[in-house]
């Protein structure tokens, strides 16, 4: 057993985990969407202690509560003691042993085991994988960006088309850069999550090693997730940088590499919790948007450090133990985009995307309020 | 290791010379005091009462302010002889409590905190303001180890408190702690220790077997290192003097130095330098409401109306007593080194 | 999934009610120390009427209900003791009116404190209702169940002295209006009507379920501060309060002394609360403050604290997270506090008392009191952290609290939300008559006894 062991007892289950600063809704995600105190941060704390002492076994709804915490960190955020950082290392190390028993969701089995079949969570073809990007240039060493694009980016649908607006921009904006194509490997964000320590490892050594190999000096990741485990998970062989694309898009845009025409709307942005609340990164999506002329940026009163989840962290992008409600945090999401009068709901993620197109679809407000990345609104002004 | 200093009371004696006192021209001590409005004849009266170690009204009245150790320009201690005598006479600066409370918030403690075990140099010391952690980053502070604690406490505040007693009880203990790191030089972050482990050991003949570096000190030949990276800030100030640098006036001129450095002009007014007003913490601890109210007020309209933008504090003391008051006449408050990083163009996080 | 199980679900749909292992672990216990108990069913209704629904099951089954809302009371009110139906009411959660001219709330039971709070300060912010310092996560109502107190507590009375109305569903399934509401639209007050709302107010869901709370609004003024007079001598404390109260300037006065860190070692600290529209108003209330203590400033036996910004925000948070980082003192997660009301006066004896327990029992403290009226009476808090990993503490722990709770009563008092063996205590040496007229209403309304059973049983 890992050291969380010694301290998960030190959770008093107050509560404050639950929300946002102001109290005003609930704030974290598997809560919201199931409402017992199981799915709250405290519940599960209580729970995997209780399974520590022995108190209680293993089991499917267990698992369905270990699994549904979509390691948000809303509860970090907001937790008033001072172990609050540990927390979510907490749920890795006790789903990292839940892992090493073998009892694990059957879902989250699938999804690991096609990571380390495929290189991906679906189980697609690793041909595939750069299928959307034939025209898209292939990384050589002395291009000043290897654009790490991800597998919800070389495989989904609505990810490719985001992935394909960020690699125009750039050649608009005439950076050198290049992509992994078939080579790239997942970069086992969601994989460290789930716990699944060893595969993680190997994933972190292949890519890498790529980058080493390639002599990669900047990374730019599509994914905040890939951003969040390259910048403060991998081992550090050779030493690159790491970017999100909002990052590259806006030091473009203050070196006016792009000129950008006017687009009158009203645009909310969702924060993702690996570029947010995981990294700090608030500003630069919003100073993009603001940066195009005739945008009116409108705030949802979740934003920032208190921004609700779509509910597609650890792995459930793919898994959706959360969905299926209309409680289910992308829905109860997307209701709150379109109550600040926003026609565009704007996005920094691939996963947030594809969370939010699929609520928006069932909400019926497909007509009304459009998920965009922020690389796409950026491509519809840049002339 | 440092061998221990077995240091005593009776170690510390005053270097007072009553001598130089007695034929004073000035009195300037207490004729300058600001908060007793005092002629040149019963200043000596009352002075050369304390000096015969006889009780006066000044030691009820003195709110503490160290200044009078600056206006002497003879190089005698009226302050330390002050803060003597409310002990010796059982006078009270402030009620019983909050002596209480602050003789407890200083005991030293017996170990230094495990996260600063194999700290070297340079080593800069946060005295007990572990809030500023997180500040102390940037280009200015590379490569620096901090420490923070009772356990690096200099317990000169004892002085506001009428209790310097503690100080000679406690202070060795400390200087010990200090050199049994092994640092031969350290940076005080607040220069109230700065002053400990100069003016006061010095007036009272102890030697201390490291060498202290005034912030300000440090922060202006650091600034002189990276002078290309600094982009002026062209903003006025008006700047908040603390009680300890009354004991280390020699340092003084690096304040202005700092600010010709990144371009910030620090406004003409009347409360600065040696006429510089007290933050009014202390006064208001003295429970002495409506002089804290009217020093705080006369403090903050004399900034206003120099139109400074920005307060800038030394002392951590100073900027919890009287950066609500500025505040709340739009003046930004900010510690000298928060200042000097946003020179050098860096984030200071709120 | 068993019978009952099927019935439930078709009252409040099946992903809304649990049988399962981990649900029932959870809901059989609260933070406090109780010994847990697994209820058999753990269900969340949306509706009064669903409510209604489950209460009549619960009926025809003989089954026990016990209403939860935070599961904060520590004393393990909540805890299903004979087993039953955990009815989570916290999906019930609708603001239904605010009713700004007459400041009052009416809100369904399920409404968290922070959420009213949040929903007040944003569409309401010149209203506020009396804020408690347990987490926002607690209920209002269920903190009005258990004579909850506030930040406007000292003003105007224990947070049950501001109900306006309830809607009750009855422990027979009849729903039933309290108050004006029951014969008006408006739900402003209880008077002039016969006042049965008592029948629900401190009794701990025994006697019927609270779904919708009527709830006094205040004026919210837009500035607050705080001065804090502190003391050695605990025999101060009676009359600095009764000065305090007597100049009617202060909103909130809590007592407090710890022994850690250091800076309130030996102390006791008075946090004296003022509000007011003006920086003019605030001074005003200030100098009353001030000048009605300077006999102790003048003795030096009081004074108020140097105070720094960050002291100040971390005393006028509301809820204070403070109270609850207690729970992390001794790095074990809990803490629990006997909380008897007692008569002001009676805060030397009982602050004596907790130094003898801390010490007799080898466990730190935290004491922290809230006048409630002006002056009329105190919580006073014994206040334990403990270490949930480390058995003997929490032997010991308890032993204190047992040991608190006989103090309380004899120096006068009575503990507040009291746990089950603490009520027991209550009980014994209530007035016979006062006890045999309890029993007898309980009877009346809850003839089958499935009202959150093991709590006020004589």
């Amino acid at each position: 057993m890992s050291s969380y062991t010694k301290q998960i007892h030190r959770c008093f289950r107050c509560g404050y985990c639950k929300f946002p600063s102001d109290y005003a809704e609930y704030n974290c995600p598997s809560f919201s969407r199931f409402r017992f105190e199981t799915y709250s941060t405290g519940g599960r704390l209580w729970l995997l202690w209780a399974w520590v002492k022995k108190e209680v076994e293993w089991s499917e709804n267990l698992a369905k509560i270990m699994f549904s915490c979509v390691t948000c960190k809303n509860c970090v955020e907001h937790c008033p003691m001072k172990f609050k950082d540990d927390i979510v290392d907490w749920i890795v190390s006790a789903r990292k042993d839940i892992i090493e028993k073998g009892a694990v969701l059957s879902s989250v089995r699938d999804f690991l085991n096609n990571i380390h079949k495929y290189g991906n969570p679906w189980g697609e073809a690793r041909g595939k994988r750069a299928v959307w990007a034939e025209d898209v240039k292939r990384y050589k060493p002395g291009d000043e960006f290897l654009f790490y694009v991800g597998c919800v980016g070389s495989y989904d649908e609505r990810g490719q088309r985001m992935a394909r607006s960020f690699a125009e921009l750039l050649e608009k904006a005439d950076v050198s850069y290049g992509i992994l194509g078939s080579e790239e490997e997942c970069d086992g964000n969601e994989v460290y999550v789930l716990g699944e320590m060893g595969l993680f490892q190997e994933l972190a050594r292949k890519n890498t090693g790529k980058f080493k190999e390639l002599n990669v000096k900047k990374v730019v990741t599509l994914s905040p997730h890939a951003y969040n485990v390259m910048k403060n998970k991998y081992p550090r062989y050779g030493t690159f940088e790491v970017f999100h694309y909002t990052e590259v898009l806006l030091k473009i845009i203050q070196e006016a590499k792009l000129k950008l025409s006017e687009l009158n709307v009203e645009v909310t942005y969702h924060d993702p919790c690996f570029l947010g609340r995981y990294n700090n990164i608030y500003e630069v999506p919003r100073k993009i948007l603001k940066n195009i002329p005739g945008i009116k940026l409108v705030e949802m009163d979740r934003n920032r450090e208190n921004s609700f989840c779509c509910g597609g962290g650890s792995g459930n992008f793919v898994m959706d133990l959360l969905g299926g409600s209309e409680e289910s945090p992308s829905r109860i999401r997307v209701k709150e985009a379109y109550e600040t009068g926003a026609e565009i709901l704007a996005v920094a993620c691939p996963s947030c995307l594809t969370m939010f197109e699929d609520a928006v679809k069932n909400e019926g407000l497909e007509k009304e309020l459009f998920v965009k990345d922020i690389s796409e609104l950026l491509k519809e002004v840049s002339k | 290791m440092y061998r221990k200093l077995v240091l005593t009371l009776s170690d510390f004696k005053l270097k007072f010379d009553q001598k130089l006192c007695e034929t004073c021209p000035t009195y300037d001590c207490l004729v300058r005091c600001q908060y007793m409005n005092l002629d040149k004849e019963v200043a000596k009266i009352e002075m050369q009462k304390m000096v015969r170690g006889e009780n006066s009204f000044v030691l009820y009245r003195c709110v503490t302010c160290y200044a009078c150790e600056e206006y002497c320009k003879r190089g005698n201690h009226p302050f330390y002889l002050i803060s003597d005598l409310q002990e010796k006479n059982s006078i009270l600066p402030m009620p019983k409590p909050l002596i209480t409370q602050w003789i407890n918030t200083g005991i030293p403690t017996k170990k230094d905190i495990r996260e600063f075990w194999g700290a070297v140099e340079p080593v800069i010391s946060l005295c007990l303001f572990p809030e500023y952690i997180n500040s102390i980053e940037g280009k200015l502070f590379e490569g620096f180890s901090i420490v923070v604690g009772r356990y690096f406490f200099c317990q000169l505040a004892y002085l506001h408190f009428g209790r310097p007693s503690i100080i000679r009880e406690r202070l060795s203990s400390i200087i010990e702690n200090i050199a049994n790191h092994g640092f031969q030089e350290i940076v005080f972050f607040h220069d109230e220790c700065y002053s400990t482990f100069t003016s006061y050991t010095q007036a009272y003949g102890i030697q201390v077997p490291f060498r202290s570096v005034h912030l300000f000190e440090y922060l202006y030949g650091r600034l002189r290192e990276l002078e290309d990276e600094i982009s002026p800030l062209n903003v006025k100030v008006a700047y908040q003097r603390p009680c300890s640098s009354r004991l280390a006036p020699e340092k003084e001129h690096f304040v202005d130095d700092i600010f010709n450095l990144i371009g910030v002009e620090r406004v003409e007014r009347e409360y600065d330098r040696e006429n510089s007003l007290c933050c009014g913490g202390i006064i208001r601890g003295q429970q002495r409401y409506d002089l804290f109210v009217d020093v705080q007020r006369r403090n903050v309209v004399d900034m206003v109306n120099a139109e400074a933008e920005y307060c800038v504090f030394n002392c951590p003391m100073c900027f919890a007593s009287l950066s609500e008051a500025v505040v709340k006449r739009d003046i930004k408050p900010i510690m000298m080194h928060e200042l000097c990083r946003l020179a050098l163009g860096e984030v200071i996080k709120s | 999934m068993d019978r009952v199980c099927e019935r439930l679900a078709r009252i409040v749909g099946e992903n809304y009610v649990s049988n399962m292992k981990e649900e029932l672990y959870i809901y059989s216990q609260d933070p406090g120390m109780m010994e847990p108990r697994e209820p058999d069913y753990v269900v969340m209704p949306k509706t009064t009427v669903e409510v209604q629904k489950i209460v009549k099951l619960a009926n025809e089954e003989k089954i026990p209900v016990i209403p939860v809302g935070g599961s904060l009371s520590l004393s393990g009110l909540v805890i299903p003791h004979k087993g039953g139906i955990v009815l989570d009411l916290k999906r019930m959660d609708k603001i239904i009116e605010v009713n700004e001219r007459c400041r009052y709330v009416v809100i369904e039971a399920g409404v968290t404190t922070g959420r009213l709070k949040a929903y007040l300060e944003k569409h309401y912010p010149r209203l506020r209702f009396s804020i408690p310092d347990a987490p926002p996560s607690a209920t209002v109502v269920g903190n009005i169940v258990i004579h909850g107190q506030g930040h406007l507590s000292q003003q105007y009375g224990f947070n049950s002295d501001m109900v306006t109305g309830l809607e009750v569903v009855l422990p027979t399934g009849e729903i039933c209006k309290i108050g004006s509401c029951s014969v008006s639209p408006y739900w402003f007050s209880l008077a002039p009507l016969p006042d049965i709302a008592g029948l629900f107010l401190g009794w701990f869901g025994t006697t019927g379920i609270i779904t919708k709370l009527g709830l006094r609004l205040y004026p919210r003024k837009k500035l607050r501060d705080i001065e804090v007079f502190i003391v050695e001598d605990p025999h101060l404390v009676p009359d600095v309060v009764y000065r305090v109260t007597h100049t009617e300037m202060a909103e909130d006065i809590f007592v407090n002394a710890q022994p850690y860190p250091p800076i309130f070692k030996d102390i006791i600290m008075m946090g004296i609360c003022i509000t007011g529209d003006s920086e003019e108003e605030l001074e005003f209330k200030r100098r009353m403050i001030w000048n009605v203590l300077r006999t102790y400033i003048d003795s030096k036996e009081g004074g108020f604290m140097m105070t720094t910004p960050d002291v100040k925000r971390a005393l006028l948070e509301m809820p204070i997270t403070g109270t609850t980082r207690f729970a992390d003192v001794m790095k074990g997660g809990g803490f629990e506090y006997c909380g008897p009301i007692i008569p002001v006066e009676k805060y030397p004896e009982a602050y004596k008392k907790l130094l003898e327990l801390s010490s007799e029992y080898g466990v730190t403290y935290g004491n922290t009191c809230r006048v409630i009226g002006r002056g009329h009476c105190m919580m006073f808090a014994f206040g334990y952290p403990f270490n949930r990993a480390d058995p003997d503490n929490m032997e010991r722990t308890k032993k204190a609290l047992h040991e608190s709770n006989v103090a309380s009563l004899d120096i006068g008092g009575v503990p507040w939300k009291p746990e089950v063996p603490a009520q027991k205590m209550i009980m014994a040496r209530m007035d016979k008559n006062t006890l045999e007229l309890m029993k007898r209403i309980k009877r009346f309304l809850d003839p089958n006894g499935i009202m959150n059973p093991g709590n006020w049983e004589g």
